[in-house]
């Protein structure tokens, strides 16, 4: 028993204070939200316990299911977006291209700038004005002879936040592609040797070999993905502000919080972190399993 | 070996511990009525004109206190956002800045509900301010009887900005306003049929809401448009629907890309030929003033038509907090920014205009000068986009359902909304 202690003792006492600070301002801090949401904490009053009812009043208020709506346009483009170019570019570069390292720095490199830098920048180019005012994206249609597709981008009433992904895909699928990248080099050349020699074709080879060996990445780049994009607010902040048309749960906490309606934001928050943990929780499940397998 | 190692971890234990526990309780001192050693002054004036008005302002408060200290606490950002958090937080843990700027009227609703600012009406008193100020003004500040701020500034909300050579070139006098909102509309098409591509300027949600504000004013009068404000006029009645119309005609002559712009793009668009009109608050003349643009020749300014001899204010204004550690310090402060000489520096470099009806025009450019006259003899009415008319919480909803119109073009929508936000703002 005292050996016992001495062994795992000293390491627990070392890890303690992250286990208190994490406790305290990570596990504390959402029970304190939690139990602001439940009250009807409007200002810089003292507050009145309301239970359940800042959540029912969200979830039947025509602008929080507008930016529900808009989170999930969001979402779907930038998830499917992120995953195809990162599969490509993965795919081309292990067919092999010369100058590997110039192209993965390359695509890499917008992940090393935020949000808000790279946001400043995609306000320009995402400018809707057209014809003589035509700035950014419309203008480079405009002078290589695709006017016609000129549009409104994010100014577009229901399929606006499909634009504001874009900034999002050109950050990540760099990110994408490093995580795909890394699933193709994890497969041993025998394998794939093997299945030539037993002729298969090339589609073959892919679909029964590759694809199963590359399912775990993708499924942590899409719970990665997934993840950010619910929590999207950085971007959305520096491309338009908080303005309706792009507002996702994310700024519209922010309006309630500046508005001094403390219960709805913490409300917002909640729902916030309900719906992360339905991304997150079974992939952590997955993984525990896969882990336990593994360690038998 | 293991021993020493578990020491120290014990000890790093203890000290995160321990600064956990301090930092949480350095306001013991609470408030003395007369400490005047110094002063807090809580702003969001970091940067730009507003960072040169506030130092002007200091200088004048150095002489005319010298045993006062001045303590900037200064929240750079986000139009005063980023400051109102850090503001509410402060406040909320009793720990308040001496003076915390915000602007004058509903926007200082929230704090008044929840005790944390003084009444100031015996400082008014005191100070002689109720014969400086105009009556309009005082009425705008006074909420059961009792004043809580000291405006700083006077700014105009209600300002239409003039591109002069392409209403020239249309054959309309630039120097005439049209007489109401459907002379303007006429004068728009006339410019439309000139090859101006977008008469009206607009930018993001909040400066549609300004420009909403101005049809609102025009429509409903100024006792009609206050109304709003305190529920004698209704959002369902048959004047909004007719401001909401109006509203949407003279959006069909605007930009439609102003959403994420700042009010300066669309100000630039006057200056540079591309848009005939903008309206915009007074502090748009330092964006004409920047771009070397001469006021009565290339560009000039009427109150937005429909809105003459009405003066849609809105101002910066100072408080006293509960519980303000150097009270007396405060109201050294509050003295300074209400005296002649404190609003002549500060608005001298602000660009906006004194509070005070006893200032001498003659030391003011020209455009402050027709400013400071109308606002002496107009109607003074509360802006709703600048926190003058309403709440906070009320004015995101309005905003919000702003922002869905524009997008949607839904009047039925947009009024239910309007009702709606009224209903909640005055808590029914």
């Amino acid at each position: 028993m005292r050996k016992g202690i001495r062994n795992w003792g000293p390491p627990l006492l070392l890890i303690s204070p992250t286990i208190v600070l994490v406790g305290i301002f990570v596990y504390v801090l959402i029970g304190v939200n939690i139990s602001t949401a439940m009250t009807k904490d409007s200002a810089l009053t003292a507050s009145e316990f309301v239970g359940l009812q800042n959540f029912t009043d969200l979830l039947t208020e025509p602008r929080f299911l507008h930016s529900l709506a808009n989170l999930g346009i969001f979402t779907v483009f930038f998830m499917v977006g992120t995953m195809l170019f990162g599969f490509i570019w993965a795919w081309m570069l292990d067919k092999g291209v010369t100058a590997e390292g110039a192209f993965r720095s390359i695509y890499l490199f917008p992940m090393a700038v935020s949000f808000v830098a790279s946001g400043v920048v995609w306000r320009w180019l995402l400018s809707s004005a057209q014809g003589d005012r035509a700035s950014g994206l419309n203008r480079l249609l405009q002078s290589i002879g695709l006017g016609s597709l000129q549009n409104d981008w994010y100014n577009a009433p229901y399929w606006g936040m499909a634009a504001m992904a874009m900034p999002a895909i050109w950050q990540l699928a760099g990110y994408v592609m490093a995580l795909f990248l890394s699933g193709f080099r994890g497969i041993p050349e025998e394998l794939r040797e093997a299945a030539r020699m037993d002729g298969a074709s090339e589609w073959k080879l892919y679909r029964h070999v590759i694809f199963p060996q590359l399912s775990p990445v993708a499924l942590s780049a899409l719970v990665i993905v997934a993840h950010m994009s619910l929590k999207v607010f950085d971007l959305i902040m520096a491309v338009t502000g908080s303005v309706y048309i792009t507002e996702v749960p994310a700024t519209y906490m922010w309006v309630a919080l500046t508005g001094a309606e403390y219960g709805k934001a913490s409300a917002i928050a909640t729902i916030l972190l309900l719906l992360v943990c339905i991304f997150i929780v079974p992939y952590l499940i997955y993984t525990a399993r896969a882990e336990r397998k593994a360690r038998r | 070996m293991r021993k020493a190692l578990a020491a120290v971890a014990g000890l790093a234990v203890a000290g995160l511990a321990l600064a956990g526990c301090a930092g949480s309780n350095d306001n013991g001192d609470k408030g003395d009525a007369n400490d005047a050693s110094q002063v807090e002054v809580f702003t969001w004036w970091a940067s730009g004109s507003e960072k040169a008005g506030l130092d002007a302002l200091v200088k004048v408060f150095d002489q005319q206190f010298p045993d006062t200290k001045f303590v900037n606490a200064a929240v750079a950002g986000g139009a005063g956002s980023n400051a109102k958090n850090a503001l509410a937080s402060r406040l909320k843990a009793n720990n308040p800045p001496d003076s915390f700027q915000a602007h004058a009227g509903a926007e200082l609703t929230d704090y008044i509900e929840a005790e944390k600012i003084e009444d100031l009406s015996d400082f008014y008193k005191e100070n002689g301010l109720t014969d400086v100020f105009p009556s309009t003004l005082l009425d705008r500040l006074t909420v059961d009887g009792k004043i809580y701020s000291v405006p700083s500034n006077i700014h105009r909300a209600n300002v239409t900005w003039v591109n002069t050579d392409l209403l020239t070139k249309a054959g309309i006098d630039p120097k005439v306003a049209p007489a109401d909102l459907d002379a303007w509309l006429a004068d728009m098409q006339k410019l439309k049929d000139n090859g101006v591509e977008t008469p009206l300027s607009v930018a993001t949600d909040w400066t549609q809401v300004q420009l909403f504000e101005n049809v609102l004013l025009s429509v409903l009068g100024a006792d009609g448009y206050q109304g709003l404000w305190d529920g004698t006029t209704k959002f369902d009645s048959t004047e909004v629907t007719t401001a909401i119309d109006y509203y949407s005609q003279l959006l069909s002559f605007a930009n439609t890309d102003g959403t994420g712009q700042d009010w300066p793009v669309a100000t630039d668009m006057v200056i540079d030929g591309t848009a005939a009109y903008n309206v915009m608050g007074d502090w748009a003349l330092a964006e004409f003033d920047a771009k070397n643009m001469t006021y009565g020749k290339e560009f000039t300014t009427w109150p937005t038509p429909g809105t003459d001899g009405t003066f849609d204010f809105l101002a910066d204004s100072f408080t006293l907090p509960v519980g303000a550690p150097h009270a007396a310090g405060a109201k050294n402060w509050l003295k300074t920014i209400s005296s002649a000489d404190g609003q002549k520096a500060f608005n001298l470099a602000k660009g906006s205009i004194p509070a005070r009806t006893d200032a001498d025009p003659a030391d003011y450019p020209e455009y402050q000068q027709g400013a400071m006259a109308s606002f002496a003899k107009d109607t003074v009415v509360s802006s709703l986009a600048h926190g003058a008319a309403v709440k906070v919480s009320w004015l995101n909803d309005i905003t919000s359902a702003i922002g869905q119109f524009v997008s949607t073009k839904d009047a039925g929508t947009f009024q239910s909304a309007l009702v709606d936000a009224q209903t909640k703002g005055l808590g029914q």
